[in-house]
């Protein structure tokens, strides 16, 4: 039974994931509380995306639950639960664009997929204001995926992603391959996307700024597990060697500093 | 079961007010939408007491009927406010389709691209050939430069591993050939004239064309495929600031591997193509292998040999150098991997036949017959 005010939106418990002999994932628990924007953070190979795909049914765990919304998406097929499908939006780190339609077309591929008797020119009205609340200029509609920006990728991307009014919104790594003033001007488009509309967020990320700016919480994902999952001065307390290093070297540091000093500013 | 989104329309001293309620969300839209183009009255009053929920579909509608009649919105909730200003401030003119072109003007415009493009591709190959020569030439001068091992590499892939498939469908054509040439010379009494026609047609013609065909399937896409990969990569790119020549190292090898096996296949698939047709003429026309082999001495020239020969390396280097060609002109997307090697396969087997009508011009002339 799908219940939306659920505290916890996205429940993990115990989830193993397994390549062959090689082991992604080895009881990786984790919440995801209704509202928040959740940072998931990890080195490479630590299956940040593999986590993912287990929460949106794309691979089976070897074993463990996972809930969303309270519906368990263990042993359901991509076509099943289309019901929890609908209202989850997510956005794939190149954009997973379809190359042969136009980001007007993109964006209406959910929207008729699920609601057929929808006429033309409200899904050519409702892909218009999600073209521009995405961030993209007006004349992006008719462009298709090739003739676009990486940047402008992304957005479309995520205007697909938000075609059904989600409620949920995943993210891999949103700002991976943008300039740091598009990457900013990303952030700051998820942050108040987020706000208005109501969403709660997962979001995969390297990207230690992304994390500083606009994440409720963080998760680490270390030896296959989340080790950690909290707000950064929380994880900080954890005094965990991967945590410290991760946001206390140059980059972490630098980060830091720019947060300090935007706080200093806009007090 | 949710209601779905619904309004009540009612005339009032302030005109027409719109009472909205239910659920104003995608999901329960419905035909809202068209409903409202139907209207009484222009409305001047928009109440959104009732509505329970509203997404941004919702917000957008009451947004539209807002913006077109210059109503006002009363009894909005927190939650409607702010996904109305926000779909407000999304309301910009924005393009849906590309323009619509005059379909005469897009024939004409297809028409012409498509002779402008058989232009390019002709010139692209022949200065694709230029620079194969330019390379070869350097070879030649720096002989340490070959890579030997990457020709060896190739000539298993091109050759050996073709044996298989080759001579699998060089034994099937070899039995059809003589089993339909036997029932046409069965009606003048003249079976016995079906080993001329299997010994000259596999030698002369169809044991190389055949052949051909499979290596630009087989071998000349894979070039198409493999290089236009690496194109997409960057490696090529990679090679040449390394100041490695990809002509040198990956056209080079796959050109000569393809070169040097046509001949062999060729052969040997005429050879296979023999041995099918010479076993469809002793089970079904009771010719002993042993007379089958001396009427072919009798028959086949030996000059049919060698016009199968002298065309096949000719086929190879045209099969390489498109798929190389058409791999190096991969730009963009993966999609574009897919359909330069269907370009590379088509033009490959297109210019191989117009080239075995030229040599069979030929070799008739010169009294090769």
């Amino acid at each position: 039974m799908i219940n939306l005010e659920d505290p916890i939106a996205i429940r993990v418990r115990g989830v193993v994931n397994r390549f062959g002999s090689q082991t992604v994932h080895d009881g990786v628990d984790l919440d995801v509380r209704n509202g928040e924007i959740l940072g998931v953070v990890g080195g490479s190979g630590t299956g940040k995306s593999v986590l993912l795909r287990s929460i949106i049914g794309l691979k089976q765990p070897e074993a463990g639950e996972v809930t969303v919304f309270g519906e368990s998406m263990i042993g359901k097929e991509e076509d099943e639960a289309q019901d929890i499908r609908r209202r989850w939006g997510v956005l794939f780190q190149g954009g997973a664009l379809f190359s042969t339609l136009t980001v007007a077309e993109n964006i209406q591929v959910p929207l008729r997929e699920y609601y057929p008797d929808l006429d033309q020119t409200l899904l050519d009205e409702i892909a218009a204001y999600k073209v521009v609340m995405a961030g993209l200029p007006p004349e992006a509609g008719p462009k298709y995926p090739s003739e676009l920006s990486g940047g402008m990728k992304k957005r479309a991307g995520l205007a697909r992603a938000l075609a059904l009014d989600p409620m949920l919104l995943f993210l891999d790594e949103p700002t991976a391959g943008l300039d740091p003033i598009g990457a900013d001007a990303f952030d700051q488009l998820t942050k108040s996307l987020q706000k208005t509309l109501g969403l709660t967020v997962f979001l995969i990320t390297h990207d230690l700024d992304t994390l500083y700016a606009i994440c409720d919480r963080v998760a680490v994902l270390a030896d296959h597990q989340v080790i950690a999952c909290g707000t950064i001065p929380e994880l900080l307390a954890t005094g965990h060697p991967w945590i410290e290093e991760y946001f206390n070297g140059p980059r972490g540091r630098a980060a830091t500093a720019t947060v300090d000093r935007n706080r200093q500013l806009g007090a | 079961m949710t209601e779905m989104a619904d309004f009540t329309e009612e005339m009032t001293d302030g005109g027409w007010v719109i009472r909205f309620s239910g659920r104003l969300t995608l999901a329960r839209i419905g035909n809202l939408h068209k409903r409202l183009d139907a209207l009484e009255g222009p409305p001047s009053v928009i109440d959104m007491a009732a509505v329970e929920r509203v997404d941004t579909v919702g917000a957008w509608i009451v947004h539209r009927l807002e913006h077109d009649h210059g109503a006002t919105i009363i009894n909005a909730s927190d939650d409607a406010k702010r996904l109305i200003a926000l779909v407000t401030r999304s309301d910009r003119q924005v393009q849906m389709r590309p323009e619509p072109i005059n379909p005469i003007l897009r024939v004409l415009d297809e028409i012409g691209e498509a002779v402008t493009e058989a232009g390019r591709t002709l010139l692209g190959l022949l200065s694709f050939f230029g620079s194969i020569l330019v390379a070869v030439g350097s070879t030649i001068r720096h002989p340490s430069r070959f890579r030997v091992q990457a020709v060896i590499q190739r000539l298993d892939l091109v050759g050996i591993r073709a044996l298989g498939i080759v001579g699998l469908m060089s034994f099937l054509i070899g039995i059809v050939i003589a089993q339909q040439g036997a029932v046409q010379l069965a009606q003048f009494g003249a079976e016995s004239l079906t080993v001329n026609l299997i010994g000259r047609i596999t030698t002369r013609e169809l044991g190389v064309l055949m052949t051909a065909i499979m290596v630009a399937g087989r071998s000349g896409s894979a070039f198409a495929a493999q290089l236009g990969t690496m194109k997409l990569t960057e490696e090529i790119d990679a090679m040449r600031t390394i100041g490695v020549s990809p002509i040198e190292a990956l056209v080079l090898p796959r050109l000569l591997a393809a070169v040097f096996m046509m001949p062999l296949l060729g052969f040997f698939s005429t050879l296979i193509s023999i041995i099918g047709g010479g076993l469809f003429c002793w089970l079904s026309l009771d010719m002993p292998p042993v007379i089958y082999v001396r009427r072919l001495q009798e028959v086949i020239p030996l000059t049919d040999v060698w016009v199968g020969l002298v065309k096949a390396p000719v086929f190879g280097l045209i099969i390489a150098m498109t798929g190389c060609y058409q791999g190096m002109q991969v730009k963009g997307n993966a999609e574009e991997v897919g359909l330069k090697t269907t370009a590379a396969v088509v033009q490959a087997i297109f210019l191989v036949i117009v080239l075995d009508a030229f040599f069979a011009v030929f070799f008739t002339k010169i009294g090769w017959t």
